[in-house]
């Protein structure tokens, strides 16, 4: 008797992911044997409105493309006007922005994190990831008056320069950071659940990455030695000491690694930023008055991997053609093969690893009996699913653990 | 091998099917060529150069249609652009999806938004727009009008 198929819908509208986008796994059993990605469910047509806005206007427009790494699109875009119309960047204002975009890296690695504990049914990890993003949080407001959205950048500088007082503030910031994210290297990486979970788990080879030219913790977690922010140095990443990041399995753990290890990146970064802002006082914005007519690129290395922007200019104040490529277009294909072979209480943090872009907005999630529609398992079990295996696993290793009655 | 090298291997390859080449900076590559030579220029960089493709962007004109393929080669920290121009009454271009998967979901997008047909594409439906969007109306043209 040949085996049934069966369709699980994950999306629209899901807790893995911010922005709708429907992931149709097919299983037999408990494994999945092939996912079809449809999205489109929240286009919003950026890149056409851009063309009816100036360029001041289109850094809001862009800052606006996605919630989480509302800086990545800003300075991408800025350095694509920048090039097309040949202006001039103070350099303070190249170290304001990479201050931010780290700011930015180690908030949006810290929501990945706690997420991807909340799937595992690890919640200590969620609530302790959360309530330190939540200090990196607080500074960003500080500093640049909004918790995200910052609207910081602007073409040939920054808009809001950081002061000495908000210097100090940020440091204070970092050193109440440095001990949670020991705790957070030794507690994944020495944590047997968390390797139980993790280790082999939705696996890709530098050769799958390169079939879907992934970028970002992604590639890297698979050993691709990518990273936009040394290959093609810009802000003020060619200025400062760092390390790319890079594991070598591709698994689950793997890319846990590389998020956290970069967090510690960031924070050096930031440190040597503060510094050079204390000793080198300069402008902040050269007051470009026209954008000559060219074309030009700027990539960034988002905390989701490279964000890409192509402007064309003809000389007026608004681009012809603004092109916008974001790095979960590239990362999400990969789940096309990650998640094959796996078992359906591992394609929820599969699904979740590339880290798509998400921020909690509903939950549908249910699997249907392909003939009659009829709703056989909901998205809340699906979820109970994943956390089930945790607890086994616990039990197996003979661990305590939570009591399993407790709601998603 | 250094940005020149590229430069030269890409000439070397090509040759006359090759025309305005320029380097804006030692970080950027353009150059044109004509549609049909659009697969051994993706087998030259993806295949022989290793280049990443970033994404391609269609830009609707007056009477043709500019397709920009972004390709990086990450080591060198070079981006190179490949510029071909495709007739707008009937633009039609093949499809790079076999050499280089990763156009798979950008070449939709151009089909959709554009109405670029990308010639053996293994999957040409829609992406970001409904399935049931009217044939024949491209958002991303400069003559589209909401109706």
């Amino acid at each position: 008797m040949a085996k049934k198929t069966t369709i699980i819908p994950v999306g629209p509208y899901h807790p893995l992911q911010e922005e709708p986008e429907f992931f149709k796994l097919y299983v037999e059993g408990e494994k999945v044997v092939g996912l079809d990605i449809e999205l489109g469910y929240n286009h919003r047509g950026v890149e056409k409105l851009s063309e009816g806005k100036d360029y001041e206007e289109t850094i809001f427009l862009v800052e606006r493309v996605c919630g989480i790494c509302s800086t990545s699109h800003p300075i991408a875009c800025v350095q694509a006007i920048e090039e097309a119309g040949d202006l001039e960047v103070p350099q303070r204002a190249l170290y304001i922005r990479s201050l931010i975009g780290e700011l930015e890296r180690i908030h949006s690695h810290l929501l990945w994190l706690g997420l991807a504990g909340h799937f595992l049914g690890f919640n200590t990890v969620w609530m302790w990831a959360w309530r330190y993003r939540e200090e990196v949080l607080n500074i960003c407001e500080q500093v640049t008056g909004n918790r995200n959205h910052y609207g910081m950048l602007k073409p040939g500088g920054v808009r809001r320069d950081v002061p000495a007082t908000e210097i100090s503030a940020i440091r204070k910031m970092l050193d109440t950071l440095s001990s949670p994210l020991d705790l957070f290297r030794d507690t994944v990486a020495e944590d047997p659940l968390i390797q139980a979970r993790t280790r082999g788990i939705g696996t890709l080879t530098p050769q799958q990455i390169r079939k879907f030219a992934a970028v970002g913790p992604t590639a890297r977690a698979s050993g691709v030695d990518i990273d936009v922010r040394r290959d093609h140095p810009h802000a003020a990443y060619g200025m400062v000491e760092w390390d790319v990041v890079l594991e070598s399995r591709g698994d689950i753990f793997d890319k846990i690694m590389v998020r956290i290890g970069e967090m510690f990146q960031s924070v050096r970064i930031i440190r040597q930023c503060l510094s050079r802002l204390e000793t080198e006082p300069g402008p902040i914005d050269s007051h470009p008055k026209e954008v000559k007519p060219g074309e030009g690129i700027g990539h960034y290395e988002a905390p989701r991997g490279e964000v890409f922007h192509y402007i064309r200019s003809d000389g007026s104040n608004r681009p012809v053609r603004h092109k916008i490529r974001a790095p979960s277009y590239m990362n999400v294909p990969t789940n096309r093969e990650a998640v094959i072979g796996e078992t359906i209480a591992d394609a929820t943090i599969i699904l979740a690893a590339v880290d798509p872009c998400y921020c909690c907005t509903e939950r549908m999630a249910a699997v249907l009996d392909p003939e009659t529609d009829r709703v056989l398992i909901s998205g809340k079990e699906l979820l109970q699913r994943s956390r089930r295996k945790t607890a086994w696993l616990r039990s197996q290793l003979g661990h305590e653990g939570p009591d399993l009655k407790w709601d998603c | 091998m250094t940005p020149s090298d590229v430069v030269m291997r890409i000439q070397s390859a090509l040759g006359e099917r090759l025309s305005d080449l320029h380097q804006p900076s030692e970080k950027r590559v353009y150059f044109e060529v004509d549609p049909n030579c659009i697969p051994d220029t993706a087998r030259l960089l993806h295949d022989t150069l290793q280049a990443r493709l970033q994404t391609a962007a269609g830009v609707d004109g007056p009477h043709q249609m500019e397709i920009l393929y972004h390709w990086a080669l990450d080591r060198l920290g070079l981006v190179v652009t490949v510029r071909t121009r495709v007739d707008r009454d009937q633009p039609q271009i093949a499809s790079i999806a076999a050499i280089c998967p990763a156009a798979e979901w950008i070449e939709r997008e151009m089909w959709e938004l554009l109405g670029i047909s990308f010639e053996g594409h293994p999957d040409l439906r829609h992406l970001l727009l409904q399935d049931d969007w009217p044939h024949g109306k491209y958002p991303l043209r400069r003559d589209f009008r909401k109706d």
